[in-house]
Parts: structure tokens; C-alpha cells; sequence
């Protein structure tokens, strides 16, 4: 049990890391566009455009968010 | 694959490689110079072992089992993730609000854990400097070995993506036995900066082409300006953190209270 527990707790740490609103993040926006993919017509240049602005914002989100929670 | 996207896939891999064998080194050589070299290099013999095995069932079961678009979604995505903690990390520490990453520090920490340390000796090996050797080489490798199997496939080059990994161990191994001191003149900060910075570009190009998968045809979503957008996003990446350490910028005199989290690498 205590070697499956650090085997998890190491995977999270590497994967999702010290802040686990990035990961959440970065997730949100490429479902977003997984479903505008499957269920709409897009124009792929601008989608991939949209989507990259998008995953800079929720970058920048998470890391106020961080920030403004260690001032308190 | 033009030859500036062979040098950026090099460098990437070289620079990456270089930062966490630095910080492995100075695991093992706290270890060694204060316990047991000989039980030391096993656990770090150990270490390569367990790493080589580990690369090649990721290796072989991320280049079978999935499509194009597919490695490109899972693996830009982690990329990603990965690249933009370390651009978190490395916005933080520019702007003040978070301790520099210091070896000759964490030498220090290191040595005096192992002097602290009791003698338990298991297989004939003194089972303290072998075990924290052992980790501190295999989790700073898995680091690596991610970054080169994840650039590597994902540019269709792991050969260069190789290279550049080795070429950082012959460099690092090189120094050491040279300076037998911890590495702490490597710029290891800047370096961690400018890996961030190519992570987060290509996790976000390679993540969004490959919501592809998701299209009637299966095909990689094509960019604007195909690879050339690549150069696009990594100014785009480097002018946003600049924004954001500027913003984020603590007056000297208040650091110590606007700081995150301390020791983390």
C-alpha cells in the first residue's frame, strides 16, 4: 500500500506538479476544443489561434490566482 | 525537419538534460564525499538501470500504440503542463517571490542529512547514501528521459533529442571530474527559463494540432503559417513572461513576505 501511494505521489508530482491549477487549466481549454472539433464547423487556422491565446490566459489566471492566495 | 528545427530540438534536450544531471550530481556527490563512494555508485549504477528500462517500455509503447494526432494531444499536453510549471517556477524567482535555486545550498542540506544519518548496511552497501543516490538519479533522470522521448518522437528525431542528452552528461560528468565540487557557476535558473520557454511552445503547438484526432478525417489540425508559427509562439510565450515577472516584480525590501513555497528545485 505504501509503495502504490508513493508510486502515485510521485506520478502526480511529475505530472500535475506544484500548482495543479495549471494542469486543470491547460485540461479546460483542450476539452473546449476537442468538443468545438467533434461538434461544430471551424476554420482550423483560427481554432488553433483561439486555442492558443486561450491556453496563455489560463496560464496567467492560474498563476494570479497563486499569486493573490500567498499574499493573504 | 530543417536544420533550425534540429538545432532548437538539440538544444532543448541539451539544455534540459544539463540542469537535472547538475542536480543529481550534487545529490551524489554529497553522498559520496560524505558517506560511501562505493555504495554510492551503486545506487546510482542502479539508478541507469532502472532509467534504461523505464525509457524503453515508454518509449516503445508511446511510438506503437498511438496514432500521429494522438501522441501529439497526449504528449504536447504534458509537455505543456510540464514546460509551464517551470515557466511558473521561473516567473517567480525572477520577480522576487521565490528563493533562486541554489546547489551549493542544497549541497550543503544534502551533506548534513548524510553526516545525521545512521549507518545501516544491507547487501554490504552503507543503505542510506545507496538509496538517496539511487532516487536522486532516477527522478532527475525520468525528467530527461520524459523530455527526450516526448521532443524526440513528437519531431520524429529521437537520435538528435539523444544526442543532445548525452552531450549534457559527458559535460556534466566532464566538469565534475574536473572541479569534484558541486556545478554552482551553471546558470541553472536561466537554463530552466529558456527550457520552459521551448516546452511551453512546442506543448502548445504539437497539444492543439492534436486535437486533430477529434476530426471526421483523424488528420494533425493544420496552424496558420505551419511550422513557422512555432517562432510565433515562443516570442509570444517569452513576451507574456516578461509582462507577468515585471507585474509580478517585489520590491526588495518586502521579498521576504510576498515568497511562495521555498525549497522546491
Amino acid at each position: 500500500m505504501k509503495f502504490i501511494k508513493g508510486f502515485g505521489a510521485f506520478w502526480y508530482d511529475f505530472l500535475v506538479g506544484d500548482d495543479w491549477k495549471i494542469a486543470a487549466a491547460i485540461v479546460t481549454v483542450l476539452a473546449a476544443g476537442a468538443i468545438i472539433v467533434t461538434s461544430t464547423d471551424y476554420n482550423a487556422h483560427v481554432l488553433t489561434a483561439v486555442l492558443a491565446v486561450c491556453v496563455a490566459a489560463a496560464f496567467t489566471v492560474a498563476l494570479l490566482i497563486d499569486v493573490s492566495r500567498s499574499k493573504r | 525537419m530543417g536544420s533550425s528545427a534540429v538545432w532548437s530540438l538539440g538544444i532543448a534536450t541539451f539544455a534540459a538534460a544539463l540542469v537535472e544531471m547538475v542536480e543529481a550530481l550534487t545529490i551524489v556527490l554529497a553522498m559520496g564525499m560524505t558517506r560511501s563512494w562505493r555504495s554510492t555508485l551503486w545506487g546510482v549504477g542502479a539508478a541507469l538501470v532502472a532509467l534504461a528500462g523505464f525509457t524503453a517500455v515508454a518509449g516503445y509503447a508511446l511510438a506503437t500504440w498511438l496514432p500521429e494526432a494522438a501522441l501529439q494531444l497526449v504528449i504536447g499536453g504534458l509537455l505543456l503542463i510540464f514546460g509551464l510549471q517551470w515557466l511558473r517556477k521561473a516567473i517567480l524567482r525572477s520577480s522576487g517571490r521565490k528563493a533562486m535555486h541554489d546547489e551549493a545550498a542544497i549541497f550543503a542540506e544534502q551533506e548534513a542529512e548524510a553526516r545525521g544519518a545512521d549507518s545501516e548496511v544491507r547487501l554490504g552497501l552503507d543503505w542510506f547514501s545507496f538509496v538517496v543516490s539511487f532516487k536522486g538519479v532516477f527522478l532527475e533522470g525520468v525528467e530527461v528521459v520524459f523530455i527526450v522521448i516526448t521532443f524526440g518522437l513528437n519531431a520524429d528525431n529521437v537520435p538528435v533529442a539523444v544526442i543532445g542528452a548525452v552531450a549534457a552528461l559527458v559535460v556534466v560528468l566532464g566538469l565534475a571530474a574536473v572541479i569534484r565540487t558541486p556545478l554552482t557557476k551553471v546558470p541553472e535558473n536561466t537554463l530552466k527559463y529558456g527550457v520552459g520557454l521551448l516546452l511551453a511552445t512546442f506543448g502548445t503547438f504539437w497539444s492543439i494540432e492534436g486535437l486533430g484526432i477529434f476530426s471526421d478525417s483523424g488528420d494533425s489540425l493544420e496552424w496558420a503559417g505551419n511550422d513557422l508559427v512555432i517562432l510565433v509562439l515562443l516570442v509570444g510565450w517569452f513576451l507574456l513572461t516578461r509582462v507577468l515577472i515585471a507585474a509580478l516584480r517585489v520590491p526588495s525590501n518586502t521579498k521576504s513576505n510576498g515568497r511562495l513555497e521555498m525549497s522546491e528545485a
